[in-house]
């Protein structure tokens, strides 16, 4: 097997994972707060991805200039999906929260199914068909500002939890759900900001994503899967794990692709998650309940 | 005649009356027809493109043979269980026939059912030679087996070569590895090595997921492989993102042939990659555009759809129509919708007047129609147009390709 090959199909594997690590991201910060599991994840990434193709389509916005409204407005659909439909679920049993959340990414996949039909949408630009050449290795552009893009929004997310005041309250929240109460924050609306945040992260992930797939409805599915094995190996809760997980998924994926049989590729990722079970189960990067 | 005679009399009319194939006309004068297609999932585009073809038919048969056609159109989304399970609905509906799918896993799934309940299912476009294997007594298939596809599809490469003086002495085959593309593939490793007066050997094999949404890896080894042309059984969407995969890792071989698998010929390919989607090769079974029935149907369509073109939706919408033209024509000369009278009609069909290449529809005793036509279909100026055979082309074949970058 050439070195080259090898070589090109891992930095593939790495610019590609670090979207799909963002659109977990999203997940893992909403589940490490909120303890819901938002089984509609997958769904609102697609939505972003129709977003985005809606604003090229009118006024030739690149994916990069969508990401500002997209986040915005994905940040207000977050909060208040969280505030109005979500939070009465919190204190029921998971079972609910689960039929809520994939009723919701039903209605989402339908309702993408009747506003813009079955058919494949991209945007077209010029750079996506181009790459840069570092020596033997080719880097595909659009793959790299996607991750470029996603390694930004991470950072961005990361330095808000840490050094913020809402972002250290959002971690106390998580941490000790009673004693964030006794020292009187308003949870409920944390948890609100905490949705909100992960649905922007899902909005950065679509607008990054429709560079490198064409957005169909049913897209969506598949991706809240991914997002879940992702985050499942990385570790819930875990910003890092996310980010790594991704990574390590589509470095796996690929190695597969090249090694074993390209068509193998997805048993490759879920043999990953079934490892992770049984050996760590708290995930790579996950704390021990 | 007394009381008891009169009344036997008429016992013994209402009784023949209410039995005779005839009557089951009289009662319904419509022919109804369930349509299973993939309207939605990645095949989409392509049941999408299939219904142009069922939409029209009922006023252009109308028209050609008196007979009413009312529609029942369901979508199995992509899925073979839903295709099972929509067959099954639509029987329950009062389907006398079942049409569909444009896909053998499909049209497997539903011609069992078909089998079991005992309604005729005419296939429109399902390649795995296996539905027609099975003595089935309801399954009838107006389109060729991946066997003759890839016959007709290699010979067509052979032909293609000849015209352009080249001969390629490698190619990379790629395939998806659905039911469709898994039948190609030993089809092609059962007829290549036969056909010795092909210059190419295949140095590599790499089948891939039709509803990849990322084939980086498989255009990378395809490239190693640094064969001189890419042969390729394909679907819609992976087809584009082969090629703008191709074009980001700079990646221009000689040229992609498809031995018959659609994808490369669809209207969303040419929309999707523009100049990109030129000089691509299909050679697939194909309508005949000089055909009388092609005119007609060519009048229906443009009159549905103005804005679109019958070239896009040649194959889709020519062999959509001809299943329903089938069904249609069992009905007129059955005159009964009874389903055991309908499929032996189906059975004894003769159809000379037809809308794509090759000879009459007549089905073995398989359910299959032989010597069913193909032609080399090459994208130029963003249509599919026939280069091969020379007695049906319209322009002369380019191979190699020119760089994507100078098309």
């Amino acid at each position: 097997m050439p070195a080259e090959l090898v070589a090109n199909v891992i930095v593939a594997g790495v610019l590609t994972g670090l979207v799909y690590g963002l659109m977990a991201l999203g997940l893992s910060v909403i589940f490490g707060v909120v303890r819901v599991v938002n089984f509609a994840h997958g769904e609102m990434m697609t939505i972003a991805m129709y977003a985005t193709t809606v604003l090229f389509a009118a006024w030739g916005l690149d994916p990069f200039l969508c990401i500002l409204p997209a986040a915005a407005a994905f940040f207000a659909f977050g909060y208040l999906m969280q505030a109005g439909l979500i939070n009465p679920f919190i204190t029921r049993p998971e079972h609910s929260q689960f039929m809520l959340l994939v009723a919701v990414a039903i209605i989402m996949v339908n309702g993408l199914l009747m506003m813009f039909g079955p058919s494949a949408r991209n945007v077209q630009l010029d750079y996506q068909l181009e790459s840069f050449e570092l020596g033997a290795i080719l880097v595909d552009k659009a793959r790299l500002y996607a991750a470029l893009a996603a390694l930004a929004a991470a950072a961005v997310l990361f330095l808000f939890f840490r050094f913020s005041k809402t972002g250290k309250a959002i971690r106390a929240c998580a941490d000790n759900h009673l004693g964030a109460l006794v020292v009187g924050l308003n949870v409920k609306h944390l948890y609100a900001l905490t949705f909100g945040l992960g649905s922007v992260c899902v909005a950065i992930a679509g607008c990054a994503m429709v560079l490198l797939v064409d957005v169909t409805p049913a897209l969506g599915p598949a991706y809240t899967l991914l997002a879940f094995v992702i985050v499942i190996v990385g570790g819930m809760g875990s910003m890092g794990g996310a980010l790594l997980g991704g990574v390590l998924i589509g470095v796996s994926e690929a190695m597969a692709g090249l090694f074993i049989a390209p068509s193998a590729k997805s048993m490759f990722s879920f043999g990953l998650l079934i490892l992770v079970l049984l050996f760590r189960p708290q995930g790579l990067l996950g704390k021990k309940a | 005649m007394n009381r008891r005679e009169f009344n036997k009399a008429a016992a013994a009319v209402g009784a023949a009356a209410a039995f005779s194939p005839l009557n089951v006309l009289a009662q319904q004068q419509k022919l109804k027809v369930g349509v299973i297609l993939p309207l939605t999932g990645y095949l989409g585009q392509i049941g999408q493109s299939c219904k142009k073809g069922s939409d029209i038919a009922p006023g252009v048969i109308k028209e050609m043979l008196g007979v009413d056609i009312e529609l029942m159109t369901a979508d199995f989304e992509t899925n073979v269980d839903t295709a099972r399970t929509r067959a099954e609905r639509l029987i329950q509906e009062g389907a006398n026939v079942l049409v569909g799918p444009f896909d053998s896993g499909a049209a497997a799934a539903i011609a069992q059912v078909a089998e079991q309940r005992g309604v005729p299912f005419v296939i429109n476009i399902a390649a795995a030679p296996q539905i027609t294997e099975q003595g089935y007594k309801f399954v009838f298939r107006n389109f060729q087996t991946a066997g003759d596809i890839v016959r007709n599809g290699l010979d067509l490469i052979g032909d293609l070569f000849r015209a352009t003086n080249v001969a390629p002495r490698t190619a990379v085959f790629m395939h998806v590895n659905d039911t469709f593309g898994q039948a190609m593939s030993k089809g092609i490793n059962a007829v290549l090595p036969r056909r010795t007066q092909l210059p190419f050997k295949l140095v590599d094999t790499i089948s891939y997921d039709p509803a990849a949404k990322d084939l980086t890896v498989e255009v990378s080894k395809a490239k190693a492989s640094k064969a001189d042309f890419l042969l390729l059984v394909c679907r819609l969407n992976d087809a584009i993102l082969l090629k703008r995969e191709m074009v980001k890792q700079r990646w221009n071989p000689m040229g992609i042939i498809s031995p018959g698998s659609p994808g490369m010929y669809e209207e969303q390919y040419y929309k999707a990659l523009g100049k990109l989607s030129e000089y691509a090769i299909s050679n697939v079974p194909w309508y005949n555009p000089a055909a009388k029935l092609t005119k007609v149907v060519e009048k229906a369509f443009l009159k549905a759809n103005p804005k679109d073109r019958l070239e896009f939706h040649g194959l889709n919408a020519g062999f959509t129509f001809e299943a329903l033209l089938i069904a249609a024509d069992a009905f007129k000369r059955a005159r009964s919708t009874d389903s055991k009278v309908l499929a032996d009609a189906i059975r004894q069909t003769n159809i000379t007047e037809k809308m794509t290449l090759g000879g009459p529809i007549k089905f073995n005793a398989k359910g299959q129609v032989e010597g069913i036509g193909s032609a080399c279909v090459q994208n130029r100026n963003l249509l599919p147009t026939v280069v091969l055979p020379a007695s049906a082309a319209t322009a002369k074949p380019v191979f190699p390709f020119p760089d994507y970058k100078q098309a």
